[in-house]
């Protein structure tokens, strides 16, 4: 029964000194996963939803959030491993704790997107796609937000911020590294 | 549900609704520049003032200047106003009585708006997405009515075909055809697709049609599910799409609870419900036998076709799959008729079409215009034109089209026109371009997108987009020769003819039609003459020219 493995999962490995640590307040979070299953009656086409459910929980999708709905959906591992690799929403690494996100569909890549994305890989230190050593930024780019109007745009911790300068970019990351 | 009880849920709201009603946008670009403040202190100042009992706030959707949000306009006298910020936002309510607004205020005349032509947009920022009433005041769900009691399935077909409506999402296949072939097939079970996958960058139309007007596309399901026989729809909406995802939901809830999705609709034998899929960040999931797979639960790998889908589709059953604005058309057709629809736009492409128009340009925003207008009354009149510069070219298609430059702007817009210059239609993105912009930059660009979006499948499409990037790569860098510049070309035609889905095919436009408009920025970047480096560049263009 998948159940066992819930008790157990979050239990599996020792908590690794930092608070945040995914395995904290495991068993909530679990229930999660198995609501979104049941409600879907454990069908293998509600895989993706589920796996999005599991990521809003924990942050990212680890092994044994991937084994444990794997099982649940009584899917092989490969497939469940498949579609989270194929989708670029889904991240299998952490996050830091806080992410920001350029824009560089077209609009915001003629209007500039390009030179926020550069200053603030100057800034950070880190390449587009990874995280500081410090686990504090995420620095990640989408190919379009949708939100052209307002070109460039910038997601800062899910808020979505329009006309973004370079400085102003630099300006809002420097406030969370010193918050 | 009947007809007198709909036209009652519509008498009773008008009878609810204010003289005055000051539309506030609420759509993503607005939100993102604080227009949920500016609505909730233009609120407290109607209940400060003790206005409530003749003007209403209303949050409403997209008005469609996004590049000057928030926007706030005063119906019934169209006043409006742009950029308002949470400080300004009380004064336009103190303009109602004798006070004076201090937000700029905005023409409404200006040919930005007077040249459009709204029917899928008729509704945007004029009524409130979240209230499933305020749509039903607008004529909403006479059409489902219309198509339920006065035509048979055959009958809706026939009008859709006699409109000549084309499928909106970028191939242009005529949707009558498209529905008449779902509803002759077999079986007792089909489904219906609306195609949220609204992946082109620069493009928002999709986005803004659902978040502005969720019921109108959940009425064009349900009658293009009649039609061909389909008691299940599905819409499957990107995952960057928060709030029409949020909208969808809750318009979804509202119409079953009124009777208007579910069991016996409109106390007719006919059953429709619609369940939301969410996507997860893949550009090739627009691709219809991908979009597919995606809803089963699966990679989103496209499949070869034939069977095309409207033979074997999802769970192997008969599927139509329509874009958004495609079946955004539908109500208003089936309400005003074919012949009406067909009157409007050119010989082969009829109705209007939305363009977002963005880039490097002065009035960016969303446009519902009439097929067959020109790309300069666009970008020239409406769009007021590049702010400090000339327009250099525009971009149509996304990654799947061309840039059409300056010279060819009197090109008429339509499906067939667009195709001939070597771009093409695609969901409607727009992007202007200036002097500033280097297209081998700009081609380099949407080929790094392909190649990042590229599911993995066939190999045309997996390897030589890569080659392509590389070989883009090099020129930008100044390192390339004439031999690599002549294999890029005719790499371009390989992947365009040997990949497997529309994403590969569709791939190397971008390149190609920069190369046929912009050589000369190719020929620019080549590296300098072999007397300067010692290397022998003419030879190696010699020999490339001559092997085959």
């Amino acid at each position: 029964m998948p159940s066992t493995s819930v008790q157990s999962a979050p239990n599996a490995k020792p908590v690794q000194g930092t608070s945040k640590s995914p395995k904290a307040e495991g068993d909530r979070r679990f229930k999660k996963i198995d609501i979104t299953m049941k409600r879907n009656q454990y069908r293998s086409d509600a895989l993706i939803e589920v796996l999005h459910v599991a990521q809003e929980a924990f942050g990212y999708l680890e092994e044994d959030t991937l084994t444990y709905i794997a099982r649940g959906l009584k899917l092989p591992l490969s497939r469940v491993y498949g579609v989270a690799t194929f989708y670029h929403l889904f991240s299998l690494k952490p996050n830091g704790a806080h992410t920001c996100v350029v824009c560089m569909g077209t609009a915001c890549y003629v209007k500039g997107g390009g030179k926020v994305v550069a200053a603030l890989e100057k800034e950070l230190g880190i390449e587009v796609g990874s995280t500081t050593e410090d686990d504090q930024v995420s620095l990640m780019a989408a190919r379009c937000l949708g939100a052209c109007g307002i070109a460039p745009a910038v997601v800062f911790d899910g808020s979505i911020a329009g006309k973004v300068e370079p400085e102003a970019a630099i300006a809002k990351i420097r406030a969370w590294q010193s918050s | 549900m009947d007809w007198a009880e709909l036209l009652e849920i519509a008498e009773t709201e008008k009878h609810r609704q204010r003289g005055i009603r000051v539309h506030c946008c609420t759509s993503t670009g607005c939100r993102a520049a604080n227009s949920l403040d500016v609505m909730r202190n233009m609120q407290n100042a109607v209940e400060d003032a003790n206005l409530g009992d003749r003007v209403e706030v209303v949050g409403v959707g997209c008005m469609g200047f996004c590049g000057r949000g928030p926007l706030v306009q005063v119906d019934p006298e169209e006043l409006l106003y742009e950029e308002v910020t949470p400080e300004t936002a009380s004064s336009i309510i103190d303009a109602l009585h004798g006070g004076e607004a201090t937000p700029i205020q905005g023409d409404v005349h200006h040919p930005f708006f007077s040249r459009q032509m709204k029917i899928v947009r008729q509704h945007s920022g004029k009524l409130d997405p979240e209230r499933i009433e305020d749509y039903i005041a607008a004529g909403g769900y006479q059409g489902l009515y219309k198509a339920l009691y006065d035509l048979t399935p055959a009958d809706v077909v026939d009008e859709i075909t006699r409109s000549g409506l084309r499928g909106r999402g970028g191939g242009g296949y005529p949707t009558g055809l498209k529905w008449a072939t779902v509803g002759k097939m077999p079986g007792d079970q089909k489904y219906v697709i609306c195609n949220g996958d609204e992946g082109d960058p620069g493009a928002f139309m999709d986005r803004s049609v659902l978040e502005s007007d969720p019921h109108l596309i959940l009425e064009g399901m349900a009658i293009a599910g009649y039609a061909i026989g389909a008691n299940h729809g599905y819409i499957y909406v990107r995952a960057e799409y928060p709030l029409a995802i949020q909208r969808l939901q809750k318009a979804i809830q509202q119409a079953k609870k009124y009777g208007l999705l579910g069991s016996q609709i409109f106390d007719s034998a006919f059953d429709f419900k619609i369940d939301i899929r969410i996507g997860a960040g893949a550009f090739v999931c627009g691709e219809e036998t991908a979009l597919i797979h995606s809803i089963e639960g699966a990679r989103g790998n496209p499949r070869p076709r034939p069977p095309y889908p409207a033979e074997s589709g999802l769970w192997h059953c008969p599927t139509l799959i329509n874009n958004v604005e495609t079946l955004a058309n539908i109500s208003a057709i089936i309400k005003g008729g074919a012949d009406w629809y067909a009157g409007i736009g050119t010989e082969t492409s009829k109705g209007t079409k939305i363009f977002a128009l963005t880039g490097k340009i002065r009035n960016n925003g969303l446009i519902e215009v009439p097929m067959g207008i020109t790309l300069r009354e666009i970008v020239e009149e409406m769009g007021g034109g590049v702010p400090d510069g000339m327009v250099k070219a525009v971009q149509t298609g996304g990654p799947s089209g061309g840039c059409i430059p300056a010279t060819l702007l009197d090109t008429p817009v339509d499906y067939d026109s667009l195709m001939k210059v070597g771009s093409m239609m695609g969901s409607g993105g727009m992007v202007v371009m200036d002097h500033e912009t280097s297209m081998v930059e700009v081609a380099r660009f949407y080929m790094e997108f392909c190649r990042g979006e590229t599911c993995g499948k066939c190999v045309p499409c997996r390897t030589g987009t890569v080659q392509l990037y590389s070989l883009l790569n090099k020129l930008v860098n100044r390192q390339a020769t004439q031999a690599d510049l002549d294999t890029m070309e005719a790499l371009c035609y390989m992947v365009k003819e040997t990949s497997l889905c529309g994403l590969g095919m569709t791939a190397p436009n971008p390149v190609l039609s920069t190369l046929r408009y912009f050589k000369e920025e190719y020929d620019a970047l080549l590296q300098t003459p072999a007397y300067l480096n010692g290397h022998s560049v003419q030879s190696d263009a010699i020999a490339s020219s001559v092997s085959p």
